[in-house]
């Protein structure tokens, strides 16, 4: 596992510093490990070289060397470099009037052809248009069937012709149908074919000249290697791409083929596919991926996965309930939207800073299956109030939940700490939220738990009955 | 003409390449220094080996020069064949069947890997050999899977246990297997539902359908394939570890190995993971499948294109 580079560059500088200078070899040096990232994001070794050294050129420049955290500068000049090589962002799909608009999809065989033209169908759709999907992949068997399936599952007619053996034929005959229908963009499903071969991509360039598309994309898987570089050129010699659409994004790929393709086609990069549901579509967002690329954690990422989880009322809710203090049915509940939103150890692997510390620190998921069985032995009343929770009623949770008292206890003892972090937590801003979670999460993994003094503006839960019973049969012992 | 002749045949017709092929620009006799080492990464990071594996085999070959055991730079990729072949010994790449009974083979894999055109051309192989095959249509998810199937096994004329689109894949797995042993098949090869290994609930579902099979058919499932794409990047490697952590993977079925990518990456896997290759696919016909064969496989990486 890569660490974060910051934290690499960090400790190069600091061990130079230690001894005095900084020369240039030391921002070389650091650029290899810049170079090892982009390597194992599958970003082509040549197109590493030739970023390595059109950096390590800027960062000279820029006089890295005598600034006084070298390490953050110069992650930000490679960070800038590859949003910018990515970017620009242009996510526009120029219609023409009068339509149709032809939008064709071409790729490799299982690059997700055929489900990105259901979610550019959903896409168009949400946006006030009418398109009409054509099923021009005749080698892969089914493959009618799935745009089929999919085409009424986002609510878009599909022009098929069975037993026909001419793609081209099929899409001119699509194209027909789209201007009698009157739907106003077609969108061509083409089958996947393998760059070197001769006769489908010249099959591919005739249909291009058939149907003379408006717009030509290319589909990339985006866990595609070094080959990504092969596929964008053969491609983008034989068809007018207008752009690129990497798919399978919700996967932990570091992404690299994105820059890849990008720099051998100077094609945008239009949208990335990140999921199989058919609204799984994004316009892309080269910040991200850079992050991304450079095993720095993808943190918008990461934030929007928690946002699906929770509405806003919710979040409004519980951030009330976080000033307030948290109980444990609402930690039950996070406890289930944390398991909702995939392993907990891909999510923090998202967090910038976090992957070295914790990829191999390993959270327990059996550990929060054995919260919850003890949580839901727990009475309302209990779950509530948890500080009424004396020796007797351990026993009886223990005995519930097929548990430990300890265990029991050492629930309760972590929910106080997490409860009282929330609480000073619950009235920072977001961006010290978002430290703090950091925080929180390092001193968890390396098994200390942190004390957080809540604020003295926190108004003390009045003490109840049974607290008074529990303070002073415990003081009777 | 042998099938890894017809894949060094379609890699030459990749007519340009991004780097030169290193073995034309290694001069003969030339003693070995920093920027042959150097063009040899390259080349070794273009065919996706990735950067560890690279970084290891390149330290092997600079200790062998070192130690003398090589002089000149004809004998690097040599001395590299020897090492990766040894990676994959002859024993490790036989398929796993049952003594008695039906030998269960379950298929996996992310989406687009090649899973289902993978299992009809394990149906061919096996069914070649002389075997009763019976497929088990597992994916119920994406939509038409079952019917790409279906019509596979009618092409390939082999008995089929499908549900209906949607349908529990564990159930379809303990049909499936009930069926195998009533009709005393030899083999039953499972298409599963692509997945990425990042879902935690599918790789799940992936367990359990495994739990079905091994409670059906004692020691079954007998072989547990991983299909890669051969264009796929460092991920393979997550991949090939968590699927491992769900399933017992057995093997690695390279698809699409007549691309112009050499599938490298398993070097990589091999590297870290202790998973050998079982087969590779080279084409779109049941035919394109061939058990795995290390040295024409090393052959290719290193061949030189026109």
């Amino acid at each position: 596992m890569f660490e974060g580079l910051t934290e690499r560059f960090g400790s190069i500088f600091r061990q130079i510093r230690g001894r005095g200078r900084i020369t240039e070899a030391n921002v070389a040096e650091a650029m290899r490990d810049v170079r090892t990232a982009l390597l194992e994001a599958d970003v082509h070794v040549q197109v590493v070289k030739q970023f390595c050294d059109e950096v390590l050129a800027k960062a000279l420049g820029a006089k890295v060397i005598e600034t006084l955290h070298p390490e953050q500068v110069l992650i930000k000049i490679v960070h800038d470099e590859l949003v910018r090589l990515m970017g620009p962002v242009d996510a526009r799909i120029p219609y023409v009037t009068p339509g149709p608009t032809v939008v064709m999809l071409a790729g490799l065989q299982g690059s997700g052809k055929t489900t990105t033209c259901g979610k550019l169908a959903r896409y168009m759709i949400n946006r006030g248009k009418r398109p009409l999907l054509v099923a021009a992949d005749l080698k892969r068997p089914a493959a009618i069937d799935q745009l089929e399936v999919i085409a009424s599952q986002v609510g878009a007619p599909c022009y098929t012709e069975r037993g026909h053996d001419s793609p081209v034929k099929v899409c001119r005959n699509g194209v027909a149908q789209a201007r009698r229908t009157d739907r106003d963009v077609v969108v061509l499903d083409t089958a996947g074919r393998l760059a070197i071969d001769e006769e489908l991509m010249a099959e591919v360039a005739q249909i291009a000249q058939v149907t003379a598309p408006h717009q030509i994309y290319l589909v990339i898987d985006a866990m595609t290697g070094q080959d990504a570089v092969n596929t964008a050129r053969r491609f983008n010699e034989r068809l007018e791409l207008d752009g690129l659409i990497l798919t399978k994004f919700d996967s932990d790929t570091r992404g690299g083929a994105a820059l890849s393709a990008k720099t051998i086609t100077g094609k945008p990069i239009k949208f990335i596919g990140i999921g199989e549901k058919l609204d799984a579509l994004e316009e892309f967002h080269p910040d991200r991926i850079a992050g991304r690329i450079l095993g720095m954690g993808d943190v918008v990422t990461l934030v929007e996965k928690a946002q699906k989880q929770y509405d806003a009322k919710e979040a409004a809710r519980l951030e009330q309930k976080m000033v307030k203090g948290l109980d444990l049915e609402d930690f039950l509940a996070q406890m289930r939207k944390m398991k909702a939103m995939g392993s907990m150890k891909d999510l923090i692997k998202m967090i910038p800073g976090m992957s070295a510390e914790l990829a191999n620190a390993d959270v327990d998921e059996d550990e929060l299956a054995r919260y919850e069985a003890i949580i839901h032995s727990m009475t309302p009343r209990e779950r509530r109030r948890p500080e009424i929770i004396e020796a007797s009623r351990r026993r009886r949770i223990a005995r519930g939940s097929g548990t430990d008292v300890k265990d029991v206890s050492q629930l309760l003892k972590s929910f106080a700490q997490v409860r009282d972090m929330m609480k000073v937590m619950g009235r920072m801003s977001l961006a010290d939220r978002m430290r703090s979670v950091g925080q929180i999460a390092k001193m968890a993994a390396s098994g200390v738990m942190p004390r957080f003094k809540a604020s003295s503006t926190v108004k003390k839960r009045r003490e109840t009955k049974a607290d008074k019973r529990k303070r002073r049969k415990k003081h009777r012992r | 003409m042998g099938l890894f002749d017809r894949l060094i045949k379609g890699l030459t017709k990749t007519r340009e390449k991004i780097s030169r092929t290193f073995r034309s620009i290694l001069p003969f006799g030339r003693r070995i220094d920093d920027a042959i080492i150097d063009q040899l990464e390259e080349t070794m990071l273009a065919d996706d080996m990735g950067p560890s594996a690279t970084a290891r085999l390149i330290g092997e070959v600079r200790a062998a020069y070192k130690s003398g055991e090589i002089t000149e730079t004809q004998e690097i990729i040599p001395f590299l064949k020897r090492r990766i072949v040894a990676y994959w010994p002859e024993p490790d790449r036989q398929l796993r069947l049952a003594e008695a009974g039906p030998t269960v083979i379950l298929v996996v894999g992310i989406n687009g890997s090649g899973k289902t055109t993978s299992v009809a051309k394990l149906c061919h192989h096996l069914a070649t050999q002389g075997r009763t095959v019976i497929l088990g249509a597992c994916d119920t998810f994406r939509a038409a899977a079952v019917a790409q199937l279906t019509e596979w096994s009618a092409r390939l004329g082999v008995q089929i246990v499908k549900h209906n689109q949607g349908a529990d894949p564990g159930a379809v797995a303990y049909d499936a297997c009930e069926a195998a042993v009533a009709r005393n098949a030899d083999v039953l090869i499972i298409d599963t539902a692509g997945r990425l290994h990042t879902q935690d609930h599918l790789m799940r579902e992936l367990n359990k359908i495994q739990r079905v099979v091994e409670k059906k058919i004692p020691g079954a499932p007998h072989e547990v394939l991983l299909v890669l794409d051969s264009t796929i990047g460092q991920n393979a490697i997550n991949q090939a570890r968590m699927f491992s952590q769900h399933v017992k993977v057995t093997g690695l079925f390279l698809a699409k190995l007549d691309g112009s990518a050499k599938g490298g990456i398993v070097i990589g896997i091999r590297d870290q993971i202790d998973i050998p290759v079982k087969f590779v696919g080279l084409g779109e016909t049941p035919a394109d499948i061939e058990p795995f064969d290390p040295e024409s496989f090393v052959e290719a990486l290193f061949s030189e294109s026109e």
